[in-house]
């Protein structure tokens, strides 16, 4: 073993070696017969353009392998191609060497493909185990649903995975975390011999991703081949064995996970070198920005205080839950707070509204974009001015020159990608939504910019130009806080990190101080 | 960075009245058309006096809408507006019989409009009840109090100068009409010029966001629905004056022609997207069908029927510009 291995990725070269006659037989040269499957030379065009063009992907039993790309590389199509929902217009689908044609997903699944998306597709209001067998629950001879078979077949599922969720509650009461291993379980029980997964991480805390590995070593072993979706290439890293990189609806190349880096698979990926992929430049720490002194809310945090410094980048690590954003959308006024006491520049100001924060000069970048950050369906424009009326309006009159201006700067200086400002911002990719939230908020001339998660569910190439945004402002005197569940985003971009368990602050670290698990020890409640 | 991308985005995209024309190509067609079906079948549709009585018989619903459109865009409804109608209509000819002045009891009964819906706004806003379920609710009170304090049949309004209000003329155009252009030129104004309008497609196209960006979403609705109970006592008052009378039944069911004009005119049920200058459009195709097939001595019940079927077809062919607008 030529690298540095966690814990996890110790586990997993054991069981490699103890699990795998098939990985020892592959080596030997039989390859038809171990690829569960094979996808040649897949085309698919939407009006005329190519979405994909000749693209390759072969999958072997027990095997984890990845789907690399940009949004719009293709990765989506691909997926949809083989799960039933689209149809190639030319290429090969082999499963276990046979040639299929997928028509369907009804068809997909009688072949053993399951798509695991990455939106939850669950029945709130039943239980896991109905969750499950959704449409083909078992009957009793009477004509009845067999609950008790239901409830049975569905715990030995539950056990096989060495998992512990209760099945007969109702999937509304469980963690987010707890509904995507549900939804894995629902894949495994159609003796699935192909599941995907599109971003299972996404919504997890580093804890949770955790669990959900143990979960696919499991699969593994028992020689299910796994399609791995994911922006977060540390992951990759971490559990997968093979990585194939598409760019433009075009097949780029396969890498073995081990014999590849980051720096190799962003290059691929964005088919030039990214000659940083975080961006810190020099921070001249000033003044205290901002202040908070014993802030509490009953149940939730507990007698918070911290302070940010003019230029600064602090971050806020801890495990979803923590309480980190309910403590943000408490001090900007979309959350109550029992006491405590807030200073803006050594001054005590009481925020009793968001309008009194952005009168004060705080912006909040929420944690989810489409649900608090966007009116998806106004426009670009709509959205960039939506915080700053005032600047150009007066009752009746409206200064459009103004208002253009406005739009226009930040589209350049973000390079946001639209055919217009009068472009539906629902029509645009994440990154670019992202970046509308950010000029939004920017909009406002803040002085303590908060970003909760801002780079959650973007590309590679967009996640790179919003940390060199961050940095830039950090650089012009902004106190930014970045709250974020991944560790190396922190690491690579913050000053100071303060560390959150539980409602309460746990640790503080300087940036000299950082390390994985130092931080983790706080996060799960050490101090 | 490309720069071709920056060159494109300075240039906005279409001027006001193109806009509107492009926006609202589908419906002035078959605007358009059924004035043509029915001028042809019978001439007298296209007369001066028929025109007008046109307007002044569609001034009642246009004003509705209007209220109607800015709470459907933010996500709600105003089912109360018939019965407001009623209530200050019969109110206001009940206080003029008994001798209280003529533009006091106009300035009360408008306002007892507006306490409606000050009253629908607070509860929305503050309570979190379904718009639907409080608005049918001050919907029946509303005509209760009327039907309560008329003892159930039309007040008879004794005084003739009350009735110049809804049958006076303003030259040669009838002053219904020039109310509703009046008010639609202010709501319009409200709508797309001022910050309020902004407010109001936020909080419809998204409460959280709205809120997250420190739009005052409380204070928003319960302007919205002021509004729209303002516009109901006005339009009582302008209709009993131009009845002559004050009654209680009055304007049954008129709720549904206002969320008709609505939604031919584009408005989206959900929230978030409609036009003013929409909204009038289909305000007038309602008004133009009925009038069609009283001037050709159609029984009226198939007037319900015909505008029932429009408002399907237009609604799914408002769907289908949708879904293609929002995949772009």
């Amino acid at each position: 073993m030529n690298m540095v291995l966690t814990d996890g990725s110790k586990f997993l070269e054991l069981e490699r070696r103890r699990g795998y006659p098939l990985l020892s037989k592959r080596k030997w040269g039989k390859t038809v017969e171990n690829y569960v499957l094979e996808m040649r030379k897949i085309d698919k065009k939407f009006t005329g353009v190519y979405a994909l063009q000749g693209v390759d992907l072969k999958l072997q039993k027990g095997e984890v392998h990845a789907l690399l790309g940009e949004n719009g590389a293709g990765k989506s199509t691909l997926i949809k191609v083989l799960g039933g929902i689209y149809k190639a217009d030319s290429g090969q689908i082999l499963v276990e060497g046979k040639e299929v044609t997928i028509q369907s997903v009804k068809e997909a699944q009688q072949l053993g493909i399951n798509i695991v998306h990455q939106e939850i597709v669950l029945v709130p209001h039943i239980s896991v185990a109905e969750n499950i067998f959704l449409g083909r629950e078992p009957v009793t001879k009477a004509g009845f649903k067999d609950k008790r078979k239901m409830i049975r077949e569905a715990r030995e599922l539950v056990m096989q995975l060495g998992l512990d969720i209760d099945v007969t509650r109702d999937v509304y009461f469980l963690t987010i975390a707890q509904q995507q291993l549900v939804e894995i379980i629902k894949a495994v029980s159609f003796n699935s011999k192909i599941i995907v997964m599109d971003e299972p991480t996404s919504s997890l805390a580093e804890r949770e991703v955790e669990y959900l590995f143990e979960v696919i070593r499991k699969l593994r072993q028992q020689g299910v081949g796994i399609i791995y979706i994911s922006h977060k290439l540390n992951e990759l890293f971490t559990i997968t064995d093979k990585i194939t990189v598409l760019r433009d609806g075009q097949y780029v190349d396969t890498k073995v996970t081990k014999e590849t880096t980051m720096d190799e698979l962003i290059k691929m990926m964005v088919g030039r070198d990214l000659k940083e992929y975080y961006s810190r430049g020099k921070h001249s720490i000033g003044d205290v920005a901002f202040e908070v002194k014993g802030l509490s809310q009953k149940g939730i945090f507990e007698n918070v205080s911290f302070k940010i410094n003019k230029g600064e980048i602090v971050g806020f690590a801890g495990l979803v839950g923590a309480g980190r954003s309910e403590i943000m959308q408490a001090i900007f006024g979309v959350a109550p707070f029992d006491s405590g006491e807030i200073y803006l520049e050594g001054q005590k100001v009481k925020l009793k509204s968001v309008r009194d924060a952005i009168k004060k000069g705080i912006a909040l970048i929420p944690e989810n974009r489409k649900k608090e950050g966007l009116i998806l369906k106004n426009t670009v424009a709509f959205n960039i001015t939506l915080t700053v009326q005032d600047q150009y309006k007066k009752f009746i009159h409206v200064n459009r020159k103004k208002h253009d201006e406005l739009v226009s700067k930040y589209i350049q200086a973000f390079s946001i990608k639209t055919p217009s400002q009068d472009q539906l911002v629902n029509n645009l990719s994440g990154g670019n939504q992202q970046k509308i939230v950010l000029s939004k908020w920017l909009a406002t001339a803040p002085k303590v910019l908060i970003l909760d998660e801002p780079t959650r569910g973007i590309d590679v190439g967009a996640k790179s130009e919003i940390y060199t945004i961050i940095d830039k402002l950090a650089q012009e005197g902004m106190a930014v806080i970045l709250i974020s569940s991944e560790l190396s985003e922190l690491i690579n971009m913050c000053d100071r990190i303060y560390i959150a368990a539980q409602g309460q602050i746990t640790g503080e670290l300087d940036h000299e101080d950082f390390d994985q698990e130092k931080i983790m020890y706080h996060a799960t409640g050490g101090r | 960075m490309s720069k071709e991308n920056n060159v494109k985005l300075v240039v906005r995209s279409k001027k006001p009245c193109v806009k509107f024309l492009s926006e609202n190509l589908g419906i002035l067609a078959a605007f358009v058309v059924i004035c043509g079906i029915v001028a042809v079948l019978s001439p007298v549709f296209l007369s001066v006096d028929n025109v007008l009585s046109v307007g002044r018989q569609i001034s009642t619903n246009a004003v509705l809408a209007l209220g109607m459109a800015i709470v459907i865009i933010t996500g709600g409804i105003d089912l109360s507006v018939g019965a407001v109608v009623a209530l200050s209509g019969t109110l206001c000819v009940g206080f003029i019989n008994n001798g209280i002045p003529i533009p006091v009891s106009i300035i009360v009964c408008v306002g007892i409009g507006v306490l409606v819906g000050l009253i629908n706004g607070i509860i929305i806003a503050k309570t979190g009840m379904a718009p639907f379920i409080v608005t049918m609710s001050t919907m029946s009170i509303s005509r209760g109090i009327a039907y309560l304090y008329s003892g159930g049949l039309p007040l008879r309004c004794m005084r003739d100068d009350f009735a110049v209000l809804g049958t006076g003329y303003f030259g040669p155009i009838p002053l219904p009409i020039i109310y509703l252009l009046i008010l639609t030129l202010v709501v319009w104004l409200l709508l797309s010029r001022a910050k309020f309008g902004t407010y109001v497609y936020a909080l419809g196209g998204n409460r959280e966001a709205a809120k997250y960006s420190g739009i005052p979403t409380v204070k928003i609705e319960v302007i919205v629905y002021t509004i729209s109970g303002f516009l109901s006592g006005f339009a009582g008052v302008v209709l009993a004056a131009r009845m002559f009378s004050g009654q209680p039944s009055v304007q049954q069911g008129a709720e549904m022609d206002a969320i008709a004009a609505c939604v031919l005119g584009g408005v989206s049920m959900s929230g978030g997207m409609g036009k003013i200058g929409g909204t009038m459009i289909g305000a007038l195709i309602i008004g133009v069908i009925s009038n069609g097939l009283n001037l050709l001595n159609v029984n009226s019940f198939v007037s319900n029927i015909v505008k029932g079927v429009i408002v399907l077809i237009a609604v799914y062919i408002d769907i289908l510009k949708k879904n293609k607008l929002m995949k772009g």
